[in-house]
């Protein structure tokens, strides 16, 4: 007799979606949570960061304040009400997710889970938090179970609270570090750039490749970086970190760029050079879960090798992002519950919320091209878009890829203010199979940074009307 | 209240033309009693009322196209409760799991159709991406062959992109709607020049079925010069002979009769193409076509090798008149197996017909005149029928054909042989 249904393990974005949408299709479902519900996202990653964002947002505007024809007894930045904020933030978010479950009728088990071999999906042990164990049975488990900070301990790079902070460190500072060497130009080294920077740290992005924030369009990284060195932020690319030091007083990293050797020094290094799958800490090897380079292999529908055991989110995979872990939950599960769910497919958005955002969807340029498409690239910059020249937001750029052929929307790539929202535009465009018609056809307020949206999709035909 | 339905008139029919009601609301209505006329690709047939009452409401306007089967088009007062269509039978597969929310492609099929629109455009919308329609039009995929797998069923590029490139060829489809797309003005014929008849279903189905037929068909023609000297001595010691019993066997009865007998002597022409093989026929039915007011139709004589000349002339006769009034039944005039059809009364000496799909062939026959022709070395005068055969290359080759029209002529100019 199985106990549950479902039993979800791990209660991020992925796995407590995936919960309440077990729930509402009538499967009796439980969820096991080592630390906070809402999982990395809701409490260290995607949410405390956009408050702590915010604030150096904000408090950056402030020095801009003449621009508007305003002025202000000098702004001071109080980095423990910062962090304080950011923290109730999570809190506030931590209890939804508990008020959700309780909502839904998820029984929710606090532990740590491990699988065992079991029929007819593997047993699952956990270890409670209250003390004692409990062993689950299930119909199926379904494996959310995430994805931690990568270190790399052969040159040195493991994070030890001090000198060498992983994400969870960097987002509560306890002082403002003076100088910061953050080693990773995604979108967590970039974001923790952009905050430090904001509050007035000394900071340099070191990156492997040749261009920061290497996944988005080459474009829209190279006027990213001008537009964050604009701000005071300093760059190395190309440079591959061969050593990192640590002393009381500070951290020196030796760099290899260009076959020149090089060392940089700061108070403080921040690591985002990627992330590594916690499959490792759930018995996978137990119940003999076929994995590749850490993450849990699956099929379209989340079905690993083992029976009755599924896997979502960071751990079965790239992108490692919320909202595909959210979307692969409620994928899976409705495979469960025995009925296909359409776009299983859904192209999935990427969002860096810096100063100024980036945002985009689908294929780059080179991307595209590299899949041998033949392309229309249409491009419009914030700089003649009259919203975005009223509110002072005129850097960045909307640069959209059409498939030739068809007309399809592949590409869409935005650096700019609050794209971040705007980009969703784009996302269901795609999502609905939308052609440069449509987009063309679509009516976009005025004024509002959107019409940049449009002009794009004109310029990409030769038809643009503000240039 | 009784809801009369949009009747079936044949297992395939999807949707019809009202084309006429006999009834209006307040009138009393008996079972049996004549209430609309239905107007299908070919036929137009009436409509009898099943429950008897007072007629409260006509819900769907005479002259409405594209009305779905079993879509209420009248009301009338008292009686049982409202009939409702029968459940569609595409409902999703039951869940594996115990689910509280039934799957969402379920949901458009949940409530009856309602009453057509007046103005309804002759069949129900399709619900595709932008792309998966512009992938369609480009790779000549034909979106009513395509099942959607998106939201609600609907299509997307994916089920596009899976389906087979239909039958129109890409070239072919562009073609065809790049023709729809001018209008006659774009063409130099200036508007009012003209009167412009609206298109009937029998018109729009000539215009389809023959179009997609001629396009998509590898077809030739193989033709052949017939004798009928002995033919028409024949047919006139037959008729001689049915006088008393008032039958008179026409030429083209004796050319259906002989087709139908050397259909079956080369199999292999009584025969169709399908992707997974080719059918083999089990018997002649011969589709004869006639010219009818607005168009033609071509009603059926099954089984025509087992009967007897009398017999066809008795069918054909029939046929013809019903098929006149329009008043065949679809199954009179769907599914034969080979097709004749005759132009020799115009003077048409020969023709090569367009294959009427899924049959292997189709004799087009002209008429018979004396001609002169060269026998043992010495011109002489015959009676002379050239026939055309059309074949469809994918089933029926050349040597087939011919093998075919080989028999059909030994029976044709000698017809005793045919009681061989």
């Amino acid at each position: 007799m199985s106990d549950f249904d479902l039993v979800v393990i791990g209660s991020g974005p992925g796995g407590y979606v995936a919960a309440i949408r077990a729930s509402q299709l009538g499967l009796k479902t439980a969820i096991i949570e080592r630390e906070n519900l809402g999982g990395i996202c809701l409490n260290w990653g995607c949410i405390p960061t956009k408050a702590l964002l915010k604030s150096g947002e904000v408090f950056e505007k402030l020095s801009h304040l003449e621009d508007y024809g305003l002025s202000a007894e000098k702004p001071r930045a109080d980095l423990g009400k910062i962090v304080a904020r950011s923290r109730g933030v999570a809190a506030q978010m931590n209890k939804g997710v508990a008020f959700l479950m309780k909502k839904h009728k998820i029984e929710v088990i606090e532990g740590d889970a491990t699988l065992e071999k079991g029929s007819p999906a593997p047993l699952v042990k956990v270890k409670l938090k209250a003390g004692g164990e409990r062993a689950v049975k299930a119909r199926t488990v379904m494996l959310a179970v995430g994805a931690r900070s990568r270190p790399i301990p052969q040159i040195g790079l493991e994070p030890d609270g001090e000198r060498i902070w992983a994400y969870r460190e960097a987002m509560v500072p306890k002082a403002m570090p003076k100088s910061i060497l953050v080693v990773g130009s995604g979108a967590i080294g970039i974001e923790f750039a952009s905050f430090y920077r904001a509050l007035g740290a000394e900071v340099t992005v070191i990156e492997a490749m040749e261009r920061i924030l290497p996944v988005e369009d080459e474009e829209v990284s190279k006027a990213a970086q001008k537009a964050f060195e604009k701000r005071g932020l300093k760059f190395r690319v190309g440079a591959k970190v061969t050593r990192v030091t640590t002393s009381k007083a500070g951290v020196k990293i030796d760099l290899e760029a260009g076959g020149k050797a090089e060392s940089l020094e700061a108070e403080v290094c921040i690591s985002a050079v990627g992330i590594v799958a916690n499959t490792d800490q759930v018995g996978a090897d137990k119940v003999g879960l076929e994995l590749d380079r850490g993450h849990v292999k699956t099929d379209a529908h989340g079905k690993t090798n083992v029976p009755g055991l599924v896997a979502i989110g960071d751990c079965a995979g790239p992108p490692w992002l919320a909202h595909k872990a959210s979307h692969e939950g409620i994928h899976v599960v409705e495979a469960l519950a025995g009925f296909k769910s359409p776009n299983a497919h859904s192209p999935i958005p990427g969002c860096t919320y810096s100063q100024p955002q980036v945002a985009s969807v689908g294929l780059t340029e080179s991307a595209a091209k590299a899949a041998g498409r033949a392309i229309k690239v249409g491009r419009f910059p914030f700089r003649v878009n009259g919203k975005a020249v009223a509110a002072g937001e005129t850097e960045g750029f909307v640069k959209l890829i059409f498939d030739e052929k068809t007309g399809a929307l592949i590409g869409a790539h935005m650096l700019g203010a609050d794209v971040t929202e705007m980009i969703q535009g784009y996302v269901t465009a795609m999502t609905m199979e939308a052609t440069e018609e449509d987009l063309w056809a679509t009516v976009y307020p005025h004024p509002t940074m959107s019409e940049a949206m449009h002009e794009a999709s004109l310029d990409a035909f030769g038809r643009v009307l503000h240039i | 209240m009784t809801d009369i339905l949009m009747p079936a008139l044949s297992p395939t029919m999807e949707e019809g033309v009202l084309a006429k009601w006999h009834i209006k609301p307040g009138d009393t209505v008996e079972a049996g009693q004549v209430i609309a006329e239905i107007e299908t690709d070919k036929a137009t047939m009436e409509v009898e009322a099943v429950d008897e009452g007072e007629v409260s409401d006509i819900l769907v306007p005479e002259g409405t196209e594209g009305v779905k089967v079993n879509t209420p088009i009248a009301r009338l007062k008292g009686g049982a409760a409202p009939a409702r269509a029968p459940a569609k039978a595409d409902a999703p597969e039951a869940q594996a799991a115990p689910a509280a929310e039934a799957p969402r492609a379920a949901a458009p099929a949940a409530a009856p159709a309602p009453a057509v629109k007046a103005n309804g455009a002759g069949g129900a919308r399709i619900f595709a991406s932008p792309l998966a329609r512009r992938i369609a039009a480009q790779n000549g995929v034909d979106l009513k062959a395509v099942k959607g797998t998106g939201p609600h069923g609907r299509i997307v590029k994916a089920d596009v992109e899976k389906a087979p490139r239909g039958a129109a060829s890409p070239a072919a489809a562009t073609r065809g709607e790049a023709r729809q797309a001018l209008s006659l003005e774009q063409q130099g014929i200036p508007a009012g020049s003209y009167d412009l008849i609206p298109l009937d279903g029998m018109r729009k189905a000539i215009a389809r079925r023959l179009t997609d037929s001629f396009r998509d068909v590898p077809h030739f023609p193989l033709t052949i010069d017939l004798e009928i000297d002995g033919l028409l001595a024949a047919r006139q010691k037959i008729n001689a002979v049915l006088e008393a019993s008032g039958v008179k066997v026409s030429v083209n009865d004796i050319v259906i009769k002989a087709a139908a007998m050397a259909l079956k002597a080369v199999p292999e022409a009584n025969a169709s193409y399908t992707p997974e093989g080719i059918a083999m026929h089990h018997h002649a039915d011969v589709a004869m076509a006639v010219a009818i007011d607005g168009g033609l139709i071509t009603p059926i004589i099954r089984a025509a090798e087992t009967k007897s000349l009398s017999q066809i002339a008795t069918e054909t006769k029939d046929l013809a008149r019903r098929a006149r009034d329009r008043k065949l039944k679809p199954e009179e005039f769907q599914g034969g197996t080979f097709s004749v059809s005759n132009l020799g009364m115009f003077g048409i000496t020969s023709f090569a017909s367009i294959i009427n799909e899924p049959q292997g062939a189709i004799m087009s026959v002209g008429a018979g005149e004396q001609r002169p022709v060269v026998k043992n070395g010495q011109l002489a005068v015959a009676t002379v029928m050239t026939v055309t055969l059309t074949c469809d290359h994918r089933v029926v080759d050349g040597a087939v054909g011919a093998r075919f029209l080989q028999s059909f002529k030994a029976m044709l100019e000698d017809p005793v042989t045919m009681l061989a």
